[in-house]
Parts: structure tokens; sequence; C-alpha cells
């Protein structure tokens, strides 16, 4: 069942209920929904903000919780300078606000262990959002597919999540992570520090049992285009990529 | 429901206002959205073909596409995820060229776009007549470039964008209104900015 009707989700309340800072850039809104819904790993849901004078801006953010979170669900929300959403949140928003949202939304970008694997997940910078909730449903679902995970950040503070990866990765189940950073040296002995490229996605593949089923890309447009070539040239088949790109 | 703490950054209303639909905001760049990785297509490869169900009614290459009258569209364009972007400047083949090259007037009510990496979407026939649709070839005057669907994309501007298909090799006349890719998940079936028809079930 892949449809997300919207009929089955239309705007709802939902109250902030934690805010967690995770990098300098980036800060989890945790959401209590007023409408429970299950998501698939991968969606979305609309965010509606709305003025007094009755002006609205809505924007999709990603979900990077895992289904299992019955209730409530995390948002990964990057500030953006120019933006009028992020920066609300970032400035603005404060635990007990109501925000509207709706959701669960699209229905190409998923994964669910029921799939299985192995899957090569590629995501740069907040574009590892809907992939960590894959990865948290793979471990909440005690799945043994097979997951690498690679993830590009600049700098080791800019890791999302990074901890909580560092600890998935150190239980040595099938879930794999390969970090690299292009403005800093690596930090841990496996890691790269540079762009995503070719070679790197031949040994992420290389550290899988197979080659993977299907391989999620997410990130900003450059990074996206760069690491589905690169995934590409490494002789993954162009049909079992799937991508989902923001920005300009 | 007002949210505590938000206010309008436009202030006072402006012209642009009527010009943008509910819930999309206006954009200066031009976002590049697609569910896969871009083709990179070479025009000598390229072919176009309008069929009825599975029959092809006539085949284009791109030299042969090429020489069909063109025709300068320019337009705003509404992408679902919130994003408006005014005056994009087109040239292409409008759909009424195609059909008339073919020697044939609409044989259903519904077509389906077909596009070289298997997207689809679906498109009443009517929406791309009368000069409100074509298969467009050159953007701001350059060739499209592949992230944005070249050598030759749809382009249906009155509708939401995931319509204007990327990287298009085919029209497909359908005796029903049969989803496409987003369409079969989650996206609304017909997709008219100006009514907010996002998703699935919405008015």
């Amino acid at each position: 069942m892949s449809e997300a009707s919207a009929a089955q989700s239309p705007w709802q309340t939902a109250r902030i209920t934690r805010i967690e800072k995770r990098t300098p850039r980036v800060t989890s809104f945790f959401f209590k929904l007023s409408r429970p819904f299950t998501h698939q790993a991968g969606q979305h849901v609309d965010v509606r903000l709305t003025a007094p004078d009755g002006y609205q801006a809505r924007r999709s953010y990603s979900i990077a919780s895992a289904p299992e979170s019955a209730g409530t669900i995390e948002l990964a929300i990057e500030k953006l300078e120019d933006g009028e959403v992020s920066p609300f949140f970032h400035e603005v928003a404060a635990v007990g606000d109501e925000i509207e949202l709706r959701g669960p939304l699209g229905g190409h970008f998923i994964w669910s262990a029921s799939d299985g694997g192995p899957i090569l997940l590629v995501g740069g910078g907040s574009g590892v959002v809907p992939l960590m909730a894959m990865v948290r449903h793979r471990t909440l679902r005690k799945s043994a597919a097979p997951v690498a995970l690679v993830f590009s950040a600049r700098v080791w503070d800019e890791v999302i999540f990074r901890d909580e990866l560092i600890g998935l990765d150190d239980r040595r189940d099938g879930f794999d992570l390969v970090l690299t950073l292009t403005r800093e040296p690596a930090q841990r002995a496996s890691d790269y520090s540079r762009r995503i490229d070719a070679a790197m996605m031949v040994q992420a593949t290389e550290r899988l049992p197979k080659p993977p089923t299907l391989a999620f890309v997410c990130g900003s447009n450059a990074f996206v285009s760069a690491a589905a070539q690169a995934l590409i040239d490494a002789d993954v088949p162009a049909g079992l990529i799937r991508t989902e790109r923001y920005g300009v | 429901m007002v949210t505590r703490g938000f206010s309008s950054g436009r202030h006072p209303p402006t012209d642009n206002d009527a010009r943008i639909p509910p819930g999309q905001y206006l954009e200066q760049g031009f976002p590049v959205l697609s569910a896969g990785p871009t083709p990179r297509l070479r025009t000598e490869d390229w072919s176009f073909t309008l069929k009825h169900g599975p029959r092809p009614i006539k085949k284009w290459n791109w030299t042969e596409f090429n020489a069909l009258p063109l025709t300068r569209m320019t337009r705003d364009i509404h992408c679902v995820t919130a994003w408006t972007k005014f005056d994009t400047a087109w040239q292409g083949v409008l759909v009424d060229d195609i059909l008339a090259d073919a020697g044939i007037a609409p044989p259903t009510a519904f077509t389906l776009a077909l596009s070289f990496d298997g997207y689809t979407t679906n498109v009443p026939a009517k929406d791309l007549l009368d000069g409100r649709a074509m298969v467009a070839l050159l953007y701001e005057g350059k060739p499209i470039t592949p992230d944005h669907g070249g050598p030759a994309r749809l382009l249906v501007p009155h509708l939401y964008f995931w319509k204007s298909a990327k990287w298009l090799n085919g029209l497909q006349f359908t005796e029903r209104d049969e989803p496409g890719f987003w369409e079969l998940r989650g996206y609304h079936i017909y997709g008219d900015p100006w009514r907010e028809q996002r998703y699935t079930g919405d008015p």
C-alpha cells in the first residue's frame, strides 16, 4: 500500500513536546499528533504556518522518527537564512506551541523492513533525515536487512544524529555507517574526507554482502546529482536509485 | 488557526499576490525535483512517439520534431512542493501542432505523458489543446538542461508542475483517465494549483 490519501491525512494540529538541538544549524522538533498516524520511513509532512492577516506559509519536512514512534514524530529542521518557515522554528517556536501539519505524504522515497535489502542510503547534510527514519525503523523492527549509509557532511560537528549513528554502527548487526567530511579530515579510520565519488560508492556497495536492491539518495540538488551519477558509475542500475532533492 | 508568533513577511499586499496560488511562495531560483537520477539523453538517440493505447500513430526523431512549428510560451509555473516561479520562458512545439502533423484529432479524452525514465503522468486531452501545452525544447532561449528535463519536456503550466513530465518521449491517448507515477503515490489525479489539488482526495 503506497497511496497516501489526503482524505486520510487532513490538516491537524500537533503540539511541540520537545526541542533538541542537533547541530549548529539543525534542530529537532518533536510533535505530538492530535490525530496519530503511522507513516512509512522516508515519508514527509507538510507544515503550515498562518499569520494573523491570513497569510500562510507551507513547507515539506521529512520525518526523522521511525514509524514505530507512534503518535509523535520528529522533524529535524535546518535553518535557512532566507527562509520564512525554518527561521520561525529556530527563533520563535517553543514547547507547547501548536502547529498545523498534514501527512504522511510521499509514496516513492520509502523503505519498509518488509522490503528487505541490501539497501544503500546516501545522504548529504539534512538529506540524512528521511534516511534516519529508515535506519531507526530497521533497528526497531530488528530487521536483518543489510544497510549501508554514506553520509556526507561538511564537518564533524554538522553530522546530524552523529552519536546515535555511531552507536548503531558499533552494534555490527548489518548496519554500516560511512561518514565523509568535505571540509575536515576524517575522524574514524573507515571514513573519508572528500566529496562522494564513484570509488567511494564502489567501496560502499562492497560493504554489503550482495549488490543493493535499492539505493536512496537525498540532499541538495547538486549533491543528489553528483551522488546519483557516482552510483551509476559504480554500476548501480539507474532504475534502482530513488532520489529526493531540496533546494535550488 | 493562527500560528503564535508567525507574521506575514509580505506587507503591504503587492500586485504579485494575485498571481500566486494559495499555499505557494515565490521562488527566484529553479528547484530540481525528480524521483530518480537524471537521464543523460543524446538528441541523436531521442524520439517522440504519439500513441493511441499501445498503437503508435506517428514517431519523430529529433531533427523531424524540431522541424515542426516552434511556439514561444512565457508562463508562471507552480510546483506542488509550494514554490511558484514567474515568467518562465519556453519554446517548443504545441501539442496542437503535433496532432496536426500527425493528421489526427484527439481520439480519446485522456492522455498519459511518457518519459524515457519510465515516469508517467495523466492529463486530460483538453488540457493539452488550444495552445495550453507544448513539448518544450528551449528554456530561456537555450536547450533545456538535463536536470530540468532536456532535451524535451512537457509543459502544462496551468497544472502543478509534476504534470509537466521531464525527458518526454511520448504521448499516449487512453480510453480512461489512468493515474500516472505520482498519481499512484498519493498525488491528485488532476492537480489544479488554484484549487490546491495537491494530494489524493483534495477537493
